[in-house]
């Protein structure tokens, strides 16, 4: 019915173009008026480094940069595979009974008000200075925004084909797998794009609260000595890292719901 | 009690707690559906004629009265009657051909690809196979319908209760699939039961009909459609389809005949 049009390289270099155009754009506007204030604000270099000093700085340590990026990475995957599989299973667990939905509820958004920055040393006192804290903390940030999207994602399925589930006799579990749990997809995705934007600040939270290696402790250690190019150059990093995460989101999502993306390409 | 009676109701009633008090919907309900028999229920919107299939499908149980199918309640007699919503309620994120093995899936005695094998089987009988591929946003809304009544008929009940299947689509594509819906019933006779609130559809489908009253509904009038089959676009056009429909139509409190 609707057979795509072979495109021409040269049609699919105006798309892109008009995709990507625009934030990079935006992203140059801000260098810029970054680099004229620091140079024409009358601060010291030391102070407000201009970003080609960050650069070039963050380039001669890039070794170190890299280093601690790599174990904040490994706590922020580890901890979002623990987030994911607990909110899967939270979520079908309220689900499935009202009366846990009732009890757990409060407790849940109560999670939720505890402050990471008073949160993140206990939990190192609790449980040390290795990966188990990172992990916990992120997964502590990240699982509410996922449970959200997925509980209020079962509530999106129709009324009419959960009925219709019924008289064909599909038990619970049937009708969550077959039409609950991809009813809930599109919502789910939006509570990951929020989660995803936590992880990293999250992992470097718990850094900061006592670690030996990570972008939180690099941060630490770089502003200890005064170091502010070096500082924004890890904030750079973890900017690019966030934006890297949350466009894989939308990766995924084309994989999970290729009919989504059919029907938005019209 | 002759043994060919799939469906019987007896004095069923059923009623709904609202916040305003106790709506009666359905009040002494009496109809019989035979083995094969095409029979549409009539009647004013918002009378009960989707409650009645809710009851006959076993989702909701009557308050008094009797109701079997095959001789049995409803909740017991499983996998005899199947059931077609309103809107096609097809799952977006599957093809035609997986929405159409659904209820294979879901009865789950036998596996995946051979409910999938089954459904574009059944695609082809109904002449659907060009679609098996395609998802649902992709098809117009009659393909649509004509797909969840495929998803419908591939539960292997030989029952079908339908509700008000062709009624959101345009008049045109409606009449469409009554005359695609009354050539293949031609072939397959399945025993079914159509909620309906269109006079026309009524009779080109039906070999009899029953007039609901408005709420609380009864059963008002009962109708033989001794119209010959197979039916085409021809039957429309006959004398006797006219005085049909005058005479459904008077019973429903309508004077001049239907404008829509």
């Amino acid at each position: 019915m609707n057979a795509r049009a072979p495109q021409s390289a040269k049609q699919q270099g105006i798309r892109a173009t008009r995709r990507f155009l625009p934030p990079i754009l935006i992203v140059l506007l801000l260098l810029l008026i970054w680099q004229l204030y620091s140079s024409v604000g009358g601060t010291s270099d030391d102070v407000i480094p201009s970003p080609e000093r960050v650069a070039s700085a963050a380039w001669s340590d890039r070794r170190s940069l890299w280093a601690n990026t790599l174990p904040t990475l490994r706590e922020v995957a580890l901890g979002f595979a623990l987030s994911l599989t607990f909110a899967f299973g939270l979520s079908i667990l309220l689900d499935a009974s009202g009366i846990a939905r009732r009890a757990l509820t409060p407790v849940l958004i109560g999670s939720q008000t505890l402050p990471i920055i008073v949160l993140a040393p206990l939990v190192v006192i609790w449980f040390g200075f290795g990966l188990l804290p990172k992990i916990l903390l992120v997964a502590l940030v990240t699982f509410f925004p996922l449970v959200v999207g997925l509980v209020e994602g079962y509530a999106t399925a129709s009324r009419e084909a959960t009925t219709l589930m019924r008289t064909m006799g599909a038990s619970w579990w049937t009708t969550w797998r077959l039409l609950r749990l991809p009813s809930a997809l599109p919502s789910f995705f939006t509570g990951l794009r929020i989660a995803i934007t936590y992880a990293i600040v999250a992992a470097i939270f718990a850094e900061y609260a006592g670690a030996e290696l990570g972008l939180g402790v690099y941060m630490q250690t770089a502003r200890n000595s005064f170091r502010t190019d070096l500082v924004l150059a890890a904030v750079l990093v973890c900017a690019a890292l966030t934006m890297l995460l949350y466009a894989a989101t939308f990766a995924v999502e084309r994989l999970v719901m290729p009919w989504r993306r059919t029907g938005r390409e019209r | 009690m002759s043994s060919n009676i799939r469906i019987e109701t007896r004095d069923l009633c059923k009623g709904f707690a609202t916040k305003a008090g106790r709506l009666e919907v359905l009040d002494s309900t009496d109809l019989i559906v035979r083995d094969g028999e095409f029979v549409s229920i009539l009647g004013p919107s918002g009378c009960g004629k989707s409650t009645l299939l809710s009851v006959l499908s076993g989702i909701e149980l009557p308050d008094s009265g009797t109701v079997k199918v095959d001789g049995l309640p409803p909740a017991e007699a499983v996998r005899r009657a199947s059931w077609m919503p309103q809107l096609d309620s097809l799952f977006p994120w599957r093809t035609v051909a997986a929405n159409v093995a659904l209820g294979f899936e879901v009865a789950g005695r036998i596996g995946r690809a051979a409910a999938r094998r089954r459904a574009t089987r059944l695609l082809e009988d109904f002449g659907l196979e060009q679609f098996a591929d395609m998802h649902p946003h992709q098809l117009s809304g009659g393909m649509r319908q004509r797909v969840a009544l495929a998803r419908t008929v591939a539960q292997q009940r030989d029952i079908l209760l339908l509700d008000e299947p062709f009624g959101a689509l345009d008049a045109l594509t409606r009449t469409e699939l009554q005359l695609w819906t009354e050539q293949i019933w031609e072939r397959e006779r399945w025993t079914v039961l159509l909620i309906t609130h269109d006079v026309r559809e009524a009779i080109l489908l039906s070999d009899r009909i029953y007039v609901l009253s408005s709420r609380p509904a009864s059963v008002k009038l009962e109708l033989e459609v001794n119209l010959e089959r197979p039916r085409s676009i021809a039957t429309l056009s006959d004398p006797r389809f006219s005085s049909l429909e005058a005479k459904l139509l008077a019973s429903l409190g309508l004077g001049a005949p239907e404008t829509s």
